[in-house]
């Protein structure tokens, strides 16, 4: 048993629904108790969908618990047929229904469809949402797709996409549009856009885009071995990690077309000089392996960000990530518990937060800015306009967003200089964005709630540690996006002297100890 | 006590045929109640023992996440608890210390049981007993169920409120309880029009917190504010205390039919009766008089969701000048449901329970100018440009009583105003 109060992800049927939703012509249907019907509103609220997913739920109830809910199980799989008239069905259980080990699969097999019946073995007491999109996009691939001659052009699919993805409707536009510069078409995109006659079509591409390792990687594995197809290994988030992939695409498809980087502004926008305040800003990195990874390389080598510390809540990626964070000499930190996320952050104090939204509003609490760069989704992250994080218009997106939390260039200064002034003192927060002034320090929060209160000051590093009056006020002196930095680096300065109090002067030495 | 009411129609719909089809039911399980519930009773925290789905649901039911410091978790079952129930009881005991170590606040613990708690037989039951006794005086531990096997949205709350009334105290003293969690604001407004009445004291079921002077007993009288609390009449029956029939305090009508049932019960004066509810009453006349304009000689369609419905629809009829079409609850009691149910015109056709598919098709062949339905229908159907109001928003918003009534009104007109406003055809 594991107490829980917020997660990352969801149940591994809802990773079946995200495939489900973002393909057309297939249907999904669940054997669930009422209530599981929850999971509908997350595509038509959060993602704004226009349709309802194309799921058929059970809704068993404890009447029927007692009587016959392989019946009632077969008739909605019956009735969605006959409705819904899908290409393919996908049948499987929810948490409950697994315990009531009704067989969803056998059950749809004796009834003898004419279409494909894919059957799901989703373990809900072990594995999560991400686990369940990935697996059952493998198993629609291993079902439909058919060995094929290769297209006379080069073409390739994209893999991993799915409904409910962070940005996944703008990556696929700007990935098929850069490959297509490449001149290589795009033979299915998939989960996403796909239908299962598309599936039926994959063997036909000469090699894969894997865009989400999180919901594509078996089933990349499994082209690889059956239909000969090698898949693409980075991730095209960030410019660098952009021209990597270019130069992958291009061993693999020989392709020597020229490409317009003009659109790319990061690149100049980033060493512009307005941006010099960006450097060596220490960024706390956390959300899915993959977004991460990518965050970290461009925290570091593209905004020259100091990455203080990173890591992912899937355990998939685990190896991944500590092997990346030893690259940028850290611990990476592995875990779905958000608490402990939030203890890190306390702990570090970093001065800027990339992350989900659970850590945005760890930010908001700590009064650190934060910007989101990966899944689980709000409806904030499903924007009107074009927004990708991939390709070189992801570079754009991702240094506007990044920036935007943070009090800009000459802004910052000014906060130094004028610290006092009544209007424009630095508890307001960034000018421009008024309603978000986090909230003055105040006394720390009460016992060990499970989130402490908005006001909790950056617990100190070492309790023996006395802060003299005189050094106390100049550190409220110090503006709030800094000030955490301040407080940290003169206590672990005081800590290595031995010191058990801290001065004005102990302030200053650790400034100047710290200065670079 | 009815000067200036509307006359009861000569035919309502309590004897009308109810329509009971069984299919795929899009509603929420009764753990949603917990969203309210736990910001309700203030020293509470309601601990689902269930699974990432339960968890999953919490975070999502309001549509986007909602951060704020929660009073409720979820005890995630793992593998390993579902191979011996012995250990998951240990299981359980390991975590609710480990609970209310951390959260020393906590006065009352609620054990809710879920789908999978309930399929393995977890005996919460016994679990609050040997919980209660372990932790008391300081914590009372009490369980019930919000699955959605047992349980349909706002029927979560109603075995919440059930769970408490056996451990309430006798009393033999000649009070009112009010039943149903209300928004506090809404719950003064209510006290204040009792004390004005000469009512007194008023208990409240559920109190903010576990130290409010609650008890019951056969001289007991109770009214219900809201209309799914079958569970919690029935205890407080099994209790000795007496229900007072009444619609539901939803608009003016029924706020006075409501308030007027208490009076009569307390021997209250027509002539003071008259003179509190005057002015409140022309309030929120003049309030629904200007909120409702865009929903006079509108068609209404209702897929069950909260059992609302029926007093809701009986108040967008009366007071609103729309037609219902089709009015669906989840369950509809002729105890609670019977007095709207007499004031509501015949004519839409009452139905309980869902087949969702058949109900869409209906709902599609009617094209009604306004669909009040769950948040995963709603988007679907504004593109297919139909008008909808999410269910959800009332039970989260304030309604109930004069004050609200034009709020009540303006929650089902906004979707048609703005409609209006975007200069998109209302079809």
């Amino acid at each position: 048993m594991k107490l829980t109060v917020w997660t990352y992800e969801g149940p591994p049927h809802v990773g079946a629904m995200r495939v489900a939703t973002g393909m057309t012509g297939l249907h999904y249907v669940l054997h669930a108790p009422q209530g599981d019907t929850y999971a509908d509103l997350l595509f038509t609220m959060i993602e704004r969908r226009d349709h309802r997913p194309p799921v058929t739920y059970t809704t068993f109830q404890a009447r029927d618990l007692g009587s016959d809910t392989a019946g009632l199980f077969k008739s909605s799989c019956q009735d969605a047929y006959d409705r819904f008239k899908p290409e393919a069905i996908i049948v499987g259980a929810s948490c409950t229904a697994e315990l009531i080990q009704d067989d969803p699969g056998g059950l749809a097999e004796t009834m003898g469809l004419d279409i494909p019946v894919i059957p799901l073995e989703l373990p809900s007491y072990q594995r999560k949402e991400n686990f369940g999109a990935d697996e059952t996009f493998f198993q629609i691939v291993r079902h439909l797709a058919k060995p094929m001659e290769k297209t006379k052009r080069v073409t390739c699919n994209l893999l991993g996409p799915t409904a409910l993805g962070f940005r996944h409707r703008d990556d696929i536009q700007e990935i098929t549009n850069l490959l297509y510069e490449l001149g290589v078409e795009v033979n299915v995109t998939a989960p996403m856009t796909a239908t299962p006659s598309d599936i039926a079509k994959m063997g036909q591409a000469h090699f894969n885009v894997l865009l989400y390792p999180e919901t594509g990687e078996q089933a990349a594995r499994y082209c690889e071995r059956t239909f000969d197809q090698p898949y693409t290994k980075v991730v095209p988030i960030g410019t660098g990690a952009t021209h990597d992939f270019i130069a992958e695409i291009r061993e693999l498809t020989g392709s020597t077309a020229k490409l317009d980087t003009d659109r790319l502004r990061q690149t100049w926008w980033s060493r512009s000089v307005d941006s010099t305040y960006l450097t060596g800003k220490r960024v706390f990195i956390f959300g899915d392996g993959t977004h991460v990874k990518a965050a970290a390389r461009i925290a570091r080598d593209e905004m020259g960000f100091d990455v203080a510390g990173m890591g992912c809540y899937n355990r998939e990626m685990a190896r991944d990530i500590r092997a990346a964070a030893k690259d940028y000499g850290l611990e990476a930190l592995i875990t779905d518990d958000y608490l402990e996320v939030e203890r890190a952050i306390e702990a570090l104090q970093p001065e800027m937060i990339l992350g989900t939204q659970m850590e945005r509003h760890i930010g908001k609490r700590l009064g650190i800015p934060c910007a989101v760069i990966s899944a689980p989704v709000h409806v904030q992250d499903f924007p009107a306009r074009y927004s990708p994080q991939m390709g070189f218009e992801g570079a754009n997106v991702i240094f506007d967003t990044w920036i935007h939390p943070l009090v800009m260039g000459l802004e910052e200064h000014l906060l130094h200089m004028f610290r006092e002034d009544f209007e424009f003192h630095d508890a307001a927060g960034p000018s421009h964005h008024g309603g978000h002034a986090p909230k003055p320090m105040g006394p720390a929060a009460g016992e060990g709630g499970s989130m402490p209160a908005e006001t909790a000051p950056p617990a100190p590093v070492n309790d023996n540690v006395i802060w003299l009056a005189d050094a106390e006020k100049e550190l409220k002196k110090i503006p709030f996006f800094v000030r955490g930095k301040a407080r940290r680096n003169t206590e672990t300065f005081a800590a290595e002297k031995g010191l058990n109090e801290i001065s004005l002067d102990t302030l200053y030495e650790a400034k100047a100890h710290y200065a670079r | 006590m009815t000067s200036q009411m509307t006359p009861p129609p000569t035919l309502g719909c309590r004897q009308s045929p109810v329509l009971k089809q069984r299919g795929q039911r899009e509603v929420f399980c009764g753990l949603t109640g917990i969203i309210w519930l736990h910001r309700k009773i203030q020293d509470a925290f309601f601990l689902v023992v269930g699974s990432r789905t339960c968890a999953h649901l919490l975070q999502s039911a309001a549509g986007v996440m909602i951060f704020a410091e929660p009073r409720f978790g979820t005890a995630i079952l793992e593998e390993s608890d579902l191979a011996g129930l012995n250990d998951a009881h240990a299981e359980l005991d390991r975590t609710v210390s480990e609970l209310l170590a951390r959260r020393p606040d906590i006065r009352q613990l609620f054990l809710v049981g879920s789908c999978p708690s309930e399929v393995i037989k977890l005996d919460l039951n016994r679990a609050a007993e040997r919980l209660t006794q372990e932790f008391a005086p300081k914590v009372r531990v009490l369980e019930y169920s919000g699955s959605g096997i047992e349980t349909t949205f706002t029927q979560g709350e109603d075995a919440c409120l059930a769970s408490m009334v056996p451990v309430l105290p006798d009393t033999q003293v000649r009070e009112l309880m009010v039943v149903g969690a209300l928004p506090d604001v809404v719950e003064d407004q209510m006290l204040g029009l009792l004390a004005d009445l000469g009512i007194g004291p008023v208990r409240v079921l559920p109190a903010r917190n576990i130290d409010g002077e609650l008890g019951v007993g056969s001289n007991t009288v109770f009214a219900l504010t809201q209309p799914f609390l079958g569970d919690t009449h029935a205890a407080l029956e099994r209790r000795g205390a007496r229900h007072l029939p009444a619609p539901f305090p939803f608009g003016e009508e029924g706020t006075t039919a409501w308030l007027a049932a208490i009076a009569k019960a307390f021997g209250v004066s027509q002539d003071l009766f008259d003179k509190v509810t005057e002015a409140p009453r022309r309030r929120a006349r003049q309030a629904i008089a200007q909120a409702a304009a865009p929903l006079n000689a509108k068609s209404i369609f209702f897929f069950p969701d909260s059992q609302l419905e029926i007093p809701l629809a009986r108040f967008l009829t009366r007071e609103c000048g729309m037609t219902p079409i089709e009015v669906g609850s989840p369950y509809i009691h002729d105890a609670l449901h019977g007095p709207d149910l007499d004031l509501l015109p015949a004519g839409p056709q009452i139905s309980e329970g869902q087949d969702v598919d058949l109900q869409l098709d209906r709902c599609r062949a009617a094209r009604p100018d306004l669909t009040v339905c769950g948040l995963g229908l709603a988007n679907p159907l504004e593109a297919e440009g139909l008008s909808t109001k999410w269910a959800i928003e009332l039970v989260f918003t304030p309604v109930h009583f004069y004050e609200q009534a034009g709020d009540l009104a303006s929650l089902f007109a906004r979707p048609l105003r703005r409609k209006d406003i975007l200069g998109v055809a209302a079809e």
